[in-house]
């Protein structure tokens, strides 16, 4: 019920969004690039690095709602597929680096050098080809997920277990990623970048194009989990979310459609990853860490979990609730904000932001609405 | 009566005509030691010593100590003795000198003479009347193979009648003898067979240290020994790893169970669990700052005040964590998940605003401090007792489930909420009473880390994913899953750990557990029937 109800609200409200999304890729970098440092409506470059950053988590959150807010499956792994893509665009942007590190070495990366490897591991083939590597942005998040689904979906990993695992999964990367065997940098991960595609990463000109490309990804991803959700795939994967059992009796093929559904996902996370990257450039081990993931799942919570919309309006508010508070005095007391986000939201507010809004708005309109009746559990 | 007298005037005649030159001799060797440690050369020190020791002099043990001490003065003609009240002595008589004499200037020491001190000590030591001290004055000899002790040594095990001494000053024997290249051959392949019985690090180390000249029956002997005892030595390593393993199992398990409880009735997996062993620690911290303060005499006895405490802390904010959060959350474990890793953040902020984020020092009773050796096994007493503990707590909580009323209605709500709810279960109150019971049992389990890890705000993340890994591996609903995953995951930890180094064996474990559970989708022993789809 809910879910239909949103559904027919979404084209409305998703248009908003597109609008919005678009109206801030095209003028944010304008306002940067144009008008002089003086004018109120000047952007700083700063500031339009700290909200790209706040559109890639979005994109996150995004694909972290097509699998939990839709399919039912709590990742707390999305992480891992965020910093995997965010690796990819990483070593790109290490090769680009060639003779200008600190060692001068033309092909080995700095902390190679320090290691005193001999030669370029395989897996660091081909990542000096821009097209290559953004292949790999899809490819490693999607592999991965794809192999970790095909084993958990067939066998009917469910609920707790399932989010228990993901946890282990990006705990045992993260693990990995700090080992400096590995060769993704061990600790200190991979930074100190220079150029991209030719263009020097800290430029002004860069930030804003990079600005721009992540109001276009974000826009791009929620169009393909909308197209996702909305076809006749996004009503069985909803069908899966309230009832699976249910679903699977029916005839449908459970695990196909939610390993899809998965896969896509990871491949999103990747590509928020990859934009993430460039603008903060560095990305290290930690971006694994199951505190992040979890976070994650929290933005989406407080933006409205099975809403596209919200999950972004969840990432962008949390991050930049979490800005301004961990920047002044009240920075010790940010966890206790963030903790009681967690407890609030899911006692309270369990539809997020937008769905608490509009439920308030609706029963405004029609002064004694029948409440709609709960989806029963999946499990 | 007068051939008597006579008689016997002539024997003592004889006795000391025969003793004269013993007598002489010893005194002259004396005298030379002297005049040597008067010359201020190393080499001459040395040689001083070696003959001190053979000539047993009477004061050469305070004369060698004092050497060892830098209180040994010479020069002057006089040695004297510095002794440590600040008096001084005359090293030849041992009488009392009034003053440090004119001149003289303490000897030096260098890295061979205290060597050669070491083991002309340990020859010292070889004749004390305790049999302890004989011992260890084997030991140092067995280290310094100084070839100057073995006549001391030699007449030493004549007549040595304590067995564990006798051994010792065997194996020092044979520690000289096989480095001793004028040896008699036999006697020293006899010595590599004293030491293979040894069998530890130190044979290995003195066997390896045969020098070049060896016979091709030695060198064969020497080579059988060392992997006889290499051998031997994995195999105490291997038993080393295992309990280290038993030791992280029962550490895994008092962390875990109690989040097994919970979940196995509740089906929640509580995220602030890590926070519950947190607290527990902390309050361990808490009793022992008041013993120190108010009742030192008690510190001995602060776990066993600590114990108690923590569980009912623990508890309590378990039971306020599910009053006030988690039952309004029932049939939605992911909402719970989240909400509980909410809570995890605020205590852990809390924890860190009150006692700041630095690991608090927590001490150690004298009971639990130390450690003794089992064969090839060193065993330290926290490790022992965390064991025991958790043993205890297991057994404990299997008697509550077992056979109490509680634990009858917990299995039933375990079992089909439902129906135990038709059957006049209060649910939510074992609900409550469930999750105190597995936040006190993570209290203990901060007892227990306290001794063994860092008391700071971030305790409870570092076990908490383990945790998890033991209770989703071991299975919900069943206590002995839990132990068993426990302890298999532990030792399989510490055994892949020599191989495969800490954190690459860690991720093989995390992959593996990520591969079984999707062969066992609810663990190794799983409830059957329609609990499962409940």
């Amino acid at each position: 019920m809910i879910t239909r109800f949103l559904l027919s609200n979404m084209d409305r409200r998703g248009f908003v969004f597109l609008a919005l999304i678009a109206a801030i890729g095209l003028l944010v970098p304008l306002a940067n690039l144009l008008l002089p440092a003086g004018s109120p409506f000047h952007v700083s470059t700063a500031t339009m690095s700290l909200w790209g950053k706040y559109l890639c988590y979005a994109l996150l959150a995004i694909s972290l709602d097509l699998v939990w807010g839709y399919c039912g499956i709590l990742s707390l792994g999305h992480g891992a597929f965020f910093a995997l893509g965010g690796y990819a665009m990483g070593m790109y942007l290490m090769r680009q680096i060639g003779s200008r590190g600190v060692y001068g070495n033309p092909v080995l990366p700095d902390f190679m050098v320090f290691l005193n490897w001999g030669e370029l591991p395989w897996y660091w083939y081909g990542f000096s080809s821009f097209p290559f590597a953004m292949l790999m942005v899809l490819v490693v998040p999607g592999l991965l997920a794809f192999v970790f689904g095909w084993f958990a979906f067939r066998s009917r990993v469910t609920g707790v277990y399932l989010s228990i695992i993901t946890q282990a999964l990006t705990y045992a990367l993260l693990l990995a990623f700090f080992r400096n065997d590995m060769g993704f940098g061990g600790n200190n991960g991979l930074t100190d970048f220079k150029d991209i595609l030719g263009f020097n990463v800290q430029a002004q000109g860069t930030r804003a194009a990079l600005f721009a490309m992540t109001c276009v990804m974000l826009i791009s991803g929620f169009l393909i989990a909308r197209g996702i959700v909305s076809s006749k795939l996004g009503k069985v994967v909803i069908a899966i979310r309230d009832a699976e059992s249910r679903t699977r009796f029916l005839g449908y093929r459970v695990d196909r459609f939610k390993l899809f559904v998965f896969t896509v996902s990871a491949c999103m996370a990747g590509v928020a990853g990859a934009l993430y990257v460039p603008q903060v450039g560095i990305i290290n081990p930690s971006e694994f860490a199951p505190a992040n993931s979890i976070e994650t799942v929290i933005w989406v919570a407080v933006g409205g979990r099975g809403s596209l919309v919200g999950a972004a309006l969840g990432a962008v508010v949390v991050n930049w609730a979490k800005t301004v508070f961990t920047s002044g005095f009240m920075a010790p007391y940010w966890l206790f904000a963030l903790g009681a986000l967690f407890v609030f939201v899911t006692l309270f507010m369990p539809k997020g932001i937008l769905g608490t809004a509009q439920g308030w708005w609706e029963s405004r309109k029609r002064p004694a609405p029948v409440p709609a009746p709960e989806p029963a559990p999946a499990e | 009566m007068r051939i008597l007298s006579s008689l016997l005037r002539t024997l003592a005649l004889a006795m000391t005509l025969a003793l004269m030159p013993a007598l002489a001799f010893a005194q002259q060797a004396a005298e030379d030691a002297f005049a040597r440690l008067s010359a201020d050369s190393f080499s001459d020190t040395a040689r001083a010593i070696d003959i001190l020791v053979q000539s047993a002099h009477p004061n050469a043990a305070v004369i060698i100590e004092a050497l060892a001490d830098g209180r040994l003065l010479a020069g002057g003609g006089a040695v004297a003795v510095k002794t440590k009240e600040g008096g001084f002595l005359d090293a030849r008589t041992g009488q009392a000198l009034a003053a440090q004499p004119a001149g003289a200037s303490p000897v030096r020491l260098n890295n061979n003479v205290r060597r050669v001190i070491q083991g002309a000590l340990g020859g010292l030591g070889l004749i004390n009347p305790d049999p302890g001290k004989r011992v260890a004055a084997a030991e140092a000899v067995f280290r310094a193979r100084d070839v100057s002790v073995l006549p001391v040594l030699e007449a030493a095990i004549a007549k040595e009648t304590n067995d564990r001494a006798r051994r010792a000053l065997r194996e020092a024997q044979a520690a000289i003898l096989i480095a001793k290249t004028d040896a008699p051959p036999f006697d020293r392949i006899a010595a590599v067979d004293v030491l293979r019985e040894r069998g530890d690090q130190d044979a290995l180390a003195t066997l390896r240290a045969l020098p070049g000249d060896a016979s091709p029956g030695l060198r064969e002997a020497q080579a059988r020994a060392i992997s006889e005892i290499e051998g031997k030595l994995a195999l105490w390593r291997a038993g080393q790893n295992l309990w280290y393993g038993l030791s992280l199992g029962s550490v895994l398990l008092l962390a875990a169970i109690g989040l097994a409880i919970t979940f196995g009735v509740m089906g929640v997996i509580n995220m602030a669990h890590g926070e519950m062993v947190m607290l527990g620690a902390y309050t361990t911290f808490i009793v022992q700052e008041v013993i120190r303060s108010r009742f030192p005499g008690l510190f001995d006895w602060s776990l066993a005040i600590a114990i108690p405490a923590a569980f009912i802390v623990a508890g309590a904010v378990g039971i306020a964590i599910e009053r006030g959060v988690i039952r309004f959350l029932y049939g939605r474990p992911l909402e719970t998940l989240l909400a509980t890793w909410g809570i995890s953040l605020i205590l852990q902020q809390a924890v860190r605003t009150a006692f700041g984020p630095t690991n608090r020092e927590v001490g150690a009773p004298a009971f639990m401090s130390g450690a003794f050796e089992l064969g090839g096994l060193a065993i330290t007493w926290n490790r022992l007792w965390i064991i025991v503990f958790a043993a205890l707590v297991f057994a404990a909580l299997l008697a509550i489930l077992k056979l109490t009323p509680m634990g009858l209605q917990m299995r039933a709500v375990t079992q089909n909420r439902r129906m135990a709810s038709a059957m006049g279960i209060r649910t939510g109150r074992i609900d409550a009473l469930t999750f105190g019971l597995g936040s006190g049992v993570a209290g203990l389990a901060g007892v227990a880390l306290s001794q063994i890890d860092n008391v700071s705000p971030n305790l409870g993340q570092s076990y908490i994913i383990d945790s998890f890994m033991v209770v989703v591996f071991g299975g919900v609903g069943n206590l002995w899953g839990t132990l068993i995953s426990a302890m298999s995951l532990g030792v399989a930890n510490k055994l892949l750990e020599p191989y495969a180094g800490a954190v690459l064996g860690k991720i093989a474990l995390l992959v593996f557990i990520i591969l079984f559970i999707q062969k066992r989708p609810r663990g190794l022993f799983a409830l059957k029937g329609r609990a499962v789809e409940a």
